[in-house]
């Protein structure tokens, strides 16, 4: 089997030897801990304190109508907000309890340990399949003593070994639509996360390949904590333990309304917002 | 005649050998087919379209000139292949056809002039074209020495060499600067673009002044190397500019996933985006060397020509194959002139052979065949030596902007200040 010890030790040297003091953490499923956030867009406030714990080895679910600010909310979290020209934000994001967006933190360190899936599914196209899943440690030139294992676990913890073992040196642009969302699940796995972000990982795909994608979420979370943006209420009762629900009601900034057990949320939320939302009265 | 049906749909993968193996019956539908009668139709029209432009245009009326005579009988033949489908198709069909016609016609005005010129360059290089053209020098050859003596090996090691200097230089920085202007950008971006399109715009003559003022006349001499220096500054907007647009068309979901798993902003440029671009990368060095391999006015002042072998770029005046044309040319002897044509067929084998090279080079087919088709555990994963050399030389240049070095992206957010809204 992989040589787990492996990764995890180089994976602390690598985070020791880099600025932040999150280097001492075990490389395990993390916590988030969002407090005060709010987001501007060129000046525009588009969310607006928004309190949200996301808890260890749980799969978080964020729902609401578009344009409430789920999505922003995700990207805060692992840093890729301040990518975007004329983004800004405010409050503290805390990975285990330390500051990601703290001066001496580095945006790549955070992103490293706070992976993400995208909505359209972007494996790199002049990369074979496993070069694909190797290209977290390559870019963060993380040492492992076999490949091959790490490729093979990866590619098994999203689902896609079976397929595509025989065409590793394939190209992963050539895989189908779900096969490519589920590389690039195994892209992310593959450096060890703590916590995996998906913005609406299944909405480009078939009925089918939501469900690959969603067992393999069921899988993954006792690994790695799960924080998931989704427009679909059956996936997010489906897959997730916690819900968030946000909203941006005329023209005011997105936040939250209800925060709670997803069982709760879908059964008996304490707004009425909720309710009509989840059973599809608007949204 | 049947150059529509030549159009590559006609030949669309639509319609596989195994399909015809399996079902005969079953033929697959052609949405657009060309028949026999068809190429019939269409010749018929443009012989009766000449026919008619000859009486009205060169019998019945003054007019002459064969240009005149072409263009009329474009546009009566357009004009009778669409009614003429009319009646036979129906109004759909016939502009379909018109345009087809007009969209292939243009075609042809753009490859008949290169036709011709390759058709001429041939026509008058060949007979004098022999294998000694590319092993001998000038050396020893004078005015009374037969036609078949020497040759232009001077000239063409010369060309390699400082078209290979030019590159060298030029490529790196116009690639570095395209990174620069599409991944980093900020405030001097826009001014940085404003003066390469400027510097396309230069004329190749003021490149040569240019070089000669400032090298050739001051301590250093006539040389290849010189010559490259023109070269190199004439190849630089070019290929900035072409590799800029390319490095645009890449995704930018691409740079997302490679920032999303933690790589530093060089680290995605050099394994994400200029992977990606590749291909359009090769085409855009390419149009930069074709630039630079065809350039006489800035050789003029700076390498000076010369008959014999002179393989140091750096000390004395050298040979070109571009000046080699342009001297021999100039010459009043019709010998020099016959010479003339056939060194400019072989400056068109040297690009030729180097275009074909670099497509073969570039081509994903050979880069996936070097890589190993190996499976599994037996591959091997990629090319970490080549990525240490690169990440050495990249890395200072991408370093600002990026998380990697110490000064981190400046808009980050620090708890004790207040946010501007």
């Amino acid at each position: 089997m992989m040589t787990t010890s492996d990764v995890t030790t180089d994976a602390r040297k690598v985070a020791s030897s880099s600025a932040g003091n999150l280097g001492e953490q075990p490389i395990t499923a993390g916590e988030l801990n969002a407090t005060g956030v709010c987001a501007w867009f060129s000046g525009r406030l588009v969310l607006e304190d928004v309190d949200l714990f996301m808890e260890r080895h749980a799969v978080t679910a964020l729902i609401g109508p578009s344009g409430c600010g789920k999505s922003t909310f995700l990207r805060i979290l692992n840093r890729m907000h301040e990518t975007i020209n004329g983004a800004q934000l405010a409050g503290t994001v805390e990975l285990n309890g330390e500051d990601i967006y703290s001066p001496n933190q580095r945006a790549t360190w955070v992103r490293r340990h706070i992976g993400m899936v995208f909505q359209r599914p972007n494996p790199f196209p002049a990369m074979s399949i496993e070069q694909n899943v190797l290209a977290g440690l390559r870019f963060n030139r993380i040492k492992t003593s076999s490949k091959a294992d790490l490729v093979e676990e990866a590619l098994t913890k999203a689902g896609l070994w079976t397929e595509v073992k025989d065409r590793l040196s394939n190209m992963g642009g050539a895989l189908s639509g779900g096969q490519q969302q589920r590389l690039c699940i195994a892209r992310a796995l593959a450096v060890r996360p703590s916590v995996l972000l998906m913005d609406e990982p299944c909405s480009a795909l078939d009925p089918a390949s939501t469900l690959r994608i969603e067992e393999t979420i069921a899988d993954i979370k006792e690994e790695v904590t799960v924080v998931i943006v989704t427009h679909n209420m059956q996936q997010a009762n489906r897959v997730s333990d916690n819900c968030a629900f946000f909203l941006s009601e005329n023209g005011k900034p997105g936040h939250i309304v209800e925060v709670g057990s997803t069982v709760k949320m879908f059964s008996a939320p304490n707004d009425p917002r909720t309710l009509d939302y989840v059973n599809g009265r608007f949204g | 005649m049947s150059v529509l049906d030549e159009a590559p749909t006609s030949q669309s993968p639509l319609e596989p050998d195994q399909t015809k193996d399996t079902s005969p019956q079953r033929k697959p539908i052609k949405v657009r087919d060309f028949k026999p009668s068809d190429v019939l139709l269409l010749a018929v029209t443009a012989i009766a379209a000449y026919s008619i432009v000859w009486i009205i245009f060169d019998q019945l009326t003054l007019f002459s000139g064969e240009f005149g005579f072409v263009v009329t009988w474009i546009v009566v033949f357009l004009a009778m292949y669409w009614f003429v489908n009319l009646q036979i198709y129906g109004r759909h069909m016939a502009v379909d056809r018109l345009l087809g016609g007009i969209v292939t016609i243009g075609a042809l005005c753009m490859i008949l002039p290169l036709v011709l010129l390759i058709v001429y360059i041939f026509s008058k290089g060949l007979p004098l074209l022999s294998l000694n053209r590319f092993t001998q020098t000038q050396a020893g050859v004078g005015p009374l020495s037969p036609i078949s003596a020497g040759g232009f090996l001077h000239a063409i090691v010369g060309t390699l060499e400082q078209v290979a200097l030019a590159a060298l230089m030029g490529i790196p920085i116009a690639v570095l600067t395209a990174i620069f202007l599409n991944e980093i950008g900020g405030r001097i971006s826009s001014s940085v673009r404003i003066v390469v399109t400027a510097m396309s715009g230069t004329p190749a003559i003021l490149a040569g002044v240019f070089i000669y003022s400032i090298w050739v006349l001051t301590v250093h001499d006539y040389s290849g190397f010189a010559a490259s220096l023109a070269l190199a500054i004439l190849l630089l907007p070019t290929v900035t500019r072409g590799t800029e647009e390319v490095l645009r068309i890449v995704h930018n979901d691409l740079r997302e996933a490679s920032a999303a798993l933690g790589a530093p902003d060089w680290r995605t440029v050099w394994s994400v985006v200029l992977p990606t671009a590749r291909s359009g990368l090769v085409t855009s060095i390419l149009l930069g060397v074709a630039v630079s391999i065809g350039e006489t006015a800035p050789l003029i002042m700076t390498v000076f020509g010369a008959q014999v072998m002179n393989t140091n770029p750096f000390h004395n005046p050298q040979a070109a194959l571009p000046l080699v044309v342009y001297q021999e040319i100039k010459l009043p002897q019709k010998s020099a002139v016959a010479l003339g044509y056939t060194a400019s067929l072989v400056l068109f084998i040297l690009v030729f052979t180097i275009f074909v090279l670099a497509r073969i080079l570039g081509s994903t087919w050979l880069q996936n065949t070097l890589r190993g088709r190996g499976k599994g555990k037996g591959a091997r994963l990629d090319g970490d030596v080549e990525e240490e050399l690169f990440s050495v030389a990249l890395a200072p240049a991408m370093s600002f902007g990026s998380g990697e070095a110490d000064v981190d992206l400046g808009y980050h957010y620090r708890p004790d200040q207040e946010d501007p809204t």
